[in-house]
């Protein structure tokens, strides 16, 4: 017979304080701001929902929102196949194995802000790496501060060089945990290479790939440093993305209300948007 | 369909092996019959696997030539030998329906819809996968995944060979038994060749019609299950078929008899060869007797596992096993054993050293 009694709370506890402490009692804060109006000196106003109408109906807000999606969507066309496509040709054994990981993960290990500063120089049209070779051998009028396009094209080539050994990196542990056999049956079975892929290879890498979107997913659409420090949202608004225009209008142009209402709602496209994702990819697992 | 021919086969993992540890293969020649039940014996890491592998294609040999009828394969792939391979673990493709899994060796081998629709039906037929046949093949229980790996290797009416790697290791020990028999009564209805890698005696010894047994990279011996159990051609086969197996005791020759403790033992027939080397006496179980005299012997242990019981005594120092069907006798008797002369032989540096003498033919 087991002893029932409500012992098991206490266990719970220091979780509940650290999580209180972290996340819930920040966020309380800012619930807090969302709802009210301030004009400083700590004096605060009841406005109810209006911040959250008012950011809902904003052309900024879905400009910014727009380029957010148009980025992040970009940034996980590019990266996921580029990634699969680079952890398939990577040897599976051997003394390359070691070097090819460690070379593909110095980009993870440099800090956001020096990535930034990085492709700055590296694309200053006179004296940057990759700018004057587009400026002055190939003759493409290429500078970012000037033109949106090659604002985005920079920032999207930063992102893919920064993180797409992320995805090479969990797609490869996906791969090596295929066992022998299976490659072996295939070679049998007359698979083709087409087939290797889309029937091992794939669905083995399933799992991984969806961590891999998932966290290239919150990681893009929260992206705040790289691009602050390489165009400052700029050329104009071009490359102003949601969390850019949120620093704007909190440490900006301080408005408290106005920006709590929109981070909430930031954060709720994050959580949704991963939810579905999540939910979709793992509807069929037997677990 | 065809006749398998190995002939001077070595293999190594290393890509300049020096001396002979180096060969994981060491010296292979052998035939196999078309339309043969073989199973391939060996302790793990005796390199049945390794031999299996070059058979089927997917490893190179590092000498030696693999003939299919008159034709070299040596170093043809394995789809090119047109053979099937069931291996230890399942190998299942998740996304597929068990239909499309089974259907798969057949498409890819551009087999018309009618063909595969048929030959799918019957392999499940076969195999009692009828009603799984709509499922998704990734929430299959362990026992039926290996079922359907089986079934796509068999599905194939035209193939060389079938070659299963110790295909039960991981089905139930119930399930184990009614595949083995499944196989069996398959093999007499498509009369292809198959080869059966396992570690497991009675795996082999129910399966095949010819054991091929192998011991660090040596075959040493072919035969029928009886054969390999009566006169194992090596003490390794002796003692590895067989439960327990062969008592296998060192022993003395003094012009042509052999002494065990100075006492001497009828042999089934003169002593060949140069006698060189260590001898020994190959005994099993089963035809040593207990009786008032012979050689002398203490009981260590009895052990009653059913059907008859276990005897460990101590002749000198030589532990020996003897079986018996009837009363045992008590721990720490002195015992008398006699050996029956028929199936006593002599081994010379573990192979065998005796021919069968004239009164016994």
């Amino acid at each position: 017979m087991k002893t029932e009694n409500q012992k098991a709370w206490f266990f719970v506890l220091p979780v509940l304080l650290l999580v209180a402490f972290n996340a819930l009692i920040p966020i309380m804060t800012v619930v807090n701001y969302s709802v009210q109006e301030t004009f400083g000196n700590n004096v605060f106003f009841w406005q109810g929902l209006d911040w959250f109408e008012q950011i809902l109906r904003s052309d900024r807000f879905h400009a910014a929102l727009g380029r957010q999606f148009l980025f992040t969507g970009l940034i996980l066309a590019i990266e996921i196949p580029l990634g699969v496509v680079i952890a398939l040709s990577m040897p599976r054994k051997g003394f390359w194995v070691p070097v090819c990981l460690v070379t593909m993960s110095l980009p993870m290990l440099i800090p956001y802000n020096v990535v930034g500063a990085m492709w700055n120089i590296f694309t200053l049209p006179d004296i940057g790496l990759l700018g004057y070779f587009m400026n002055h051998v190939l003759g493409i009028n290429y500078d970012m501060t000037q033109d949106p396009v090659a604002a985005w094209f920079t920032i999207i080539a930063m992102d893919v060089w920064h993180w797409t050994s992320l995805v090479v990196l969990l797609a490869y542990a996906g791969l090596v945990s295929i066992p022998d056999a299976y490659y072996q049956a295939a070679k049998i079975d007359g698979a083709s290479n087409w087939s290797v892929f889309r029937f091992i290879q794939l669905p083995k890498m399933k799992n991984v790939l969806t961590i891999a979107i998932l966290l290239r997913f919150m990681d893009s659409f929260n992206i705040y440093t790289e691009p602050f420090v390489l165009t400052g949202g700029g050329p104009g608004n071009s490359t102003t993305l949601l969390s850019i225009d949120l620093v704007k209008i909190a440490l900006g142009q301080f408005d408290l209300g106005p920006a709590a209402a929109m981070s909430l709602i930031y954060f709720a496209i994050t959580l949704l948007v991963s939810w579905l994702f999540y939910t979709l990819m793992t509807k069929d697992d037997p677990y | 369909m065809a006749k398998i021919t190995l002939s001077g086969l070595r293999h190594s993992y290393y890509p300049e092996p020096q001396g002979p540890d180096d060969y994981a293969l060491k010296e292979i020649d052998l035939d196999w019959q078309d339309g043969g039940a073989y199973a391939l014996l060996g302790p793990s890491g005796c390199g049945k696997s390794t031999l299996l592998n070059i058979i089927s294609g997917l490893l190179v040999p590092s000498e030696g030539r693999v003939m299919f009828d008159d034709r070299d394969v040596t170093h043809l792939t394995p789809d090119q030998r047109n053979i099937a391979q069931v291996f230890q673990f399942p190998v299942i493709y998740d996304t597929m329906t068990v239909y499309k899994n089974l259907a798969f060796p057949l498409r890819n081998r551009g087999v018309d819809a009618e063909t595969i629709d048929r030959r799918v039906r019957e392999i499940a037929e076969m195999l009692e996968a009828t009603d799984l046949l709509d499922q998704r093949a990734a929430g299959l229980s362990p026992d039926n995944k290996q079922k359907i790996s089986m079934g796509r290797g068999l599905v194939r009416d035209d193939v060389n060979v079938v070659m299963f790697d110790e295909p039960l290791t991981v089905i139930d020990p119930h399930l184990k038994w009614k595949l083995r028999s499944k196989l069996k009564e398959l093999h007499q209805r498509v009369r292809a060749t198959m080869i059966y890698v396992t570690h497991d005696q009675t795996e082999a010894l129910t399966f095949a019609d010819q054991v091929v047994v192998m011991n660090q990279g040596v075959i040493v011996q072919i035969g029928t299950p009886v054969e390999l159990f009566e006169r194992p051609a090596h003490t390794f086969v002796g003692h590895f078929i067989g439960s327990p197996g062969m008592n296998v005791l060192p022993c003395e020759l003094q012009g042509g008899t052999a002494l065990l403790n100075g006492v001497e033992i009828p042999l089934e027939g003169p002593v060949t060869g140069t006698q060189a080397g260590r001898l020994e006496i190959g005994i099993r179980p089963e035809f040593i007797t207990i009786g008032d005299t012979g050689i002398p012997a203490r009981v260590c242990k009895t052990a009653d596992i059913g059907r008859h019981r276990v005897v460990h005594a101590m002749a000198g120092t030589q532990k020996i096993a003897i079986i018996v069907t009837g009363p045992a006798p008590e721990q720490g008797e002195e015992i008398h054993l006699r050996f029956e002369p028929r199936q006593t032989r002599l081994y010379a540096d573990g192979w065998l050293a005796t021919e069968i003498g004239e009164a016994e033919k």
